[in-house]
């Protein structure tokens, strides 16, 4: 109810700056201070980024600049100190004060990946899945339907039986991805998650998040070092100490 | 999918080792029921399979088997005057330690009275019963003695005719049946030095009263066998057992009884509930408390195990945490994998206890009631083991999983 609210209030202003559609995901003034007094950090200050949806945006920036702390924080985990984050015209974050149930939010719309796979090691690749389907109350026939079809899609399907000790680094990033993609999510947030892969492997994985934000119409985030794979990207952003670089330094 | 099952796989063998842990302990668990569930049948076996309707005990007393217990052998000539009694018997029943072929032998002597009472309530596995009135014995099997081995006690040698099986006392000796005057023979058989004293005793004693030296022919007779001496008491019995018509009035025969100001009547029921209050209380006490300390230490242990596997788990719970599983299924994994553990560990606690309680040297009986109540004595130590594991896997954070 309080999103609903907060749609009317915020998307009007937001609606026409990157596409008339409701953007993806808004962080509005975004701020992250981590620890207090002497060891405080300022992470992210007043950051405001918009993606639409369908848009693949890559996240550069020098080491310690914030980006994972402003991918955490659009991946409803890791609170701001102040700001908005609005996921698909919804007000899910106030400032630390979640405005919905965030594991509801993520495990309906949002799909992550990370540096490592984070492979449950105790389910086959088929089942990392695929557990990520049933939570979101698919049932198992159909689940294991769908997580046959994505590991087939991503060239893994052979390997579908496997536990992740038996997978390659590259070939469990991709059951991460699959993982990702399962439910259809609205915004797919990944942090670095090429930096286990060779380049080739690496420019496959962000091919496919622009193939999958162009066919299903959600909104992608990247962060990358490997400025290689840049030109799979519909848009760049650049951060340093905490902020984001004006658009026209962060050039192709 | 079934994420605990699955887990379990991955680590079978730790979790494999822990459940043969708990399955142990809850075997001993099962095992102390079953004590006490042998030791309560012990002590009450007899007073159910001898088949009296009342007991007759010395005046004042809880006897035969809470205490001690005399009364003349010959009171069952007088019980057997009261109307509706069809048949009085004496009891004899005493506990001896004796050594045979250089080992200690413990047997508890339970004297028939023959030949009314030939031991047919006693099934037999083998021989038969007694058949003569002196120097015969129906064994019971835990005694180890065989089929016609010949065994001294005392001044005499008994064959063994017959054996039992499962036939033992309040204290877990194994029975041995003789006819009344056996029994009373193994209890009171003085060494015939004691016998020579006291007939020297009884001599000195006499001629020092005027009726010894008035009465010179008394003298003669105190120096000879009791069994001579008409003021000498009889032999005593621990108790006579009555058995009823089946037509008798039990209060009347009671209240009757009861007037004798010599004895104190007890139906069969109140001998056991005297049995059970004296004797097996104490140690059912014990038993409970000792059955309590272990669940106790079966739940600690599967909660240190269940935090353990938790804690090998916390990335893994974090990442479900992090794609949006919900609570249920996280405790779900938890809680399925405690029930788990103690469904196979009673399993086995059960299989285990088929094998080796027979080789108790008491008896162990594994009733049903008790099963089910350990059964869920389980079920609810396992969900309370788990909580600690819950309680840790609420509390991290999904991002955790990044660190
Ligand atoms: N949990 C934390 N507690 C305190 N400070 C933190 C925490 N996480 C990050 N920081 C600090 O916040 C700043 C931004 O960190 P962040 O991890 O977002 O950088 P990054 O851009 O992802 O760097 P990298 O490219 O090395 O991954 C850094 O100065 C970092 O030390
Ligand atoms: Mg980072």
């Amino acid at each position: 109810m309080e999103g609903d609210a907060s749609r009317t209030k915020h998307s009007t202003g937001l609606m026409n700056t990157v596409t008339d559609q409701v953007p993806a995901i808004e962080a509005i003034g975004v701020t992250k201070v981590y620890g207090h007094g002497q060891t405080e950090v300022i992470a992210l200050n007043d950051v405001t980024l918009r993606v639409a949806r369908g848009e693949v945006v890559a996240l550069l920036g020098p080491s310690g600049a914030g980006k994972s702390t402003l991918l955490t924080a659009m991946a409803l985990i890791n609170p701001p100190t102040s700001g908005r984050i609005v996921i698909g015209g919804k007000l899910v974050m106030d400032g630390e004060d979640a405005k919905i149930d965030l594991r509801t939010f993520r495990r309906q719309h949002l799909g992550f990946v990370f540096q490592k796979a984070n492979l449950i090691p105790f389910l086959t690749a088929l089942e990392n899945v695929q557990v990520a389907l049933e939570i979101n109350d698919r049932p198992a026939h159909a689940a294991r339907q769908r997580a046959m079809y994505l590991l087939d899609h991503l060239g893994i399907g052979d390997r579908a039986d496997n536990l992740p000790d038996a997978l390659s680094g590259g070939q469990q990033q991709r059951v991460a991805v699959a993982r990702a993609l399962a439910n259809e999510p609205s915004l797919i947030l990944a942090d670095e998650p090429t930096a286990a892969l060779d380049s080739h492997r690496g420019r496959q994985v962000m091919e496919l998040f622009a193939q999958v934000a162009h066919e299903s119409n959600a909104g992608v985030i990247v962060v990358t070092h490997d400025v290689r794979a840049l030109d799979v990207f519909d848009r760049i952003v650049e951060m340093e100490d905490g902020r984001l670089l004006p658009p026209s330094k962060a050039s192709r | 999918m079934n994420l605990a099952v699955r887990d379990i796989r991955h680590n079978f063998s730790r979790f494999a080792f822990t459940t043969v842990g708990i399955g142990l302990l809850l075997m001993v668990v099962m095992g102390m029921a079953g004590i006490y569930r042998g030791l309560i049948f012990e002590a009450t076996l007899l007073v159910d399979r001898i088949g009296a309707d009342l007991w007759v005990v010395q005046g004042d007393t809880r006897g035969p088997f809470a205490e001690l217990s005399r009364i003349p052998a010959n009171l069952e000539d007088r019980v057997r005057t009261v109307q509706g009694i069809a048949q009085a018997r004496r009891f004899v029943n005493h506990s001896i330690q004796r050594e045979h072929h250089g080992k200690p032998l413990r047997l508890m002597v339970q004297g028939l009275a023959w030949p009314d009472d030939k031991g047919e309530w006693v099934s037999l596995v083998a021989g038969r019963p007694l058949g003569q009135a002196h120097f015969e014995m129906v064994a019971d099997r835990s005694l180890g003695l065989a089929l016609g081995e010949q065994v001294k006690f005392g001044k005499d040698v008994y064959r063994v005719v017959g054996l039992t099986t499962g036939m033992s006392g309040i204290a877990g000796d194994g029975l041995a049946f003789f006819t009344v005057s056996d029994a009373m023979a193994i209890q009171f058989d003085t060494p015939s030095e004691a016998i020579r004293l006291e007939r020297a005793a009884r001599l000195a004693r006499s001629e020092n009263q005027d009726l010894g030296r008035v009465q010179p022919l008394l003298l003669e007779r105190a120096g000879g066998p009791s069994s001579g001496i008409s003021e000498l008491p009889r032999p005593q019995v621990s108790a006579i057992l009555v058995t009823l018509n089946p037509s008798a009035d039990v209060d009347q025969i009671i209240s009757t009884l009861s007037t004798w100001s010599d004895v104190t009547v007890y139906t069969a029921q109140q001998q056991k509930e005297l049995l059970l209050s004296g004797t097996v209380d104490k140690s059912r006490r014990q038993l409970g408390l000792f059955s309590v300390l272990l669940i106790i230490i079966s739940t600690i242990i599967i909660a240190l195990i269940m935090y353990t596997l938790t804690l090998d788990k916390i990335h893994d719970i974090a990442l479900l945490k992090l794609i949006g599983a919900r609570n249920r299924v996280i405790v779900g994994l938890i809680l399925q994998q405690a029930l788990l553990m103690g469904a196979f560990g009673y399993a086995l606690a059960w299989w285990l206890g088929q094998y080796l309680f027979p080789y108790f040297p008491r008896r162990v009986m594994l009733e049903t009631p008790d099963l089910i109540k350990l059964a869920f004595i389980t079920v609810l130590i396992s969900m309370l083991a788990s909580l600690l594991g819950i309680w840790k896997a609420m509390r991290v954070e999904p991002n955790t999983v990044l660190a």
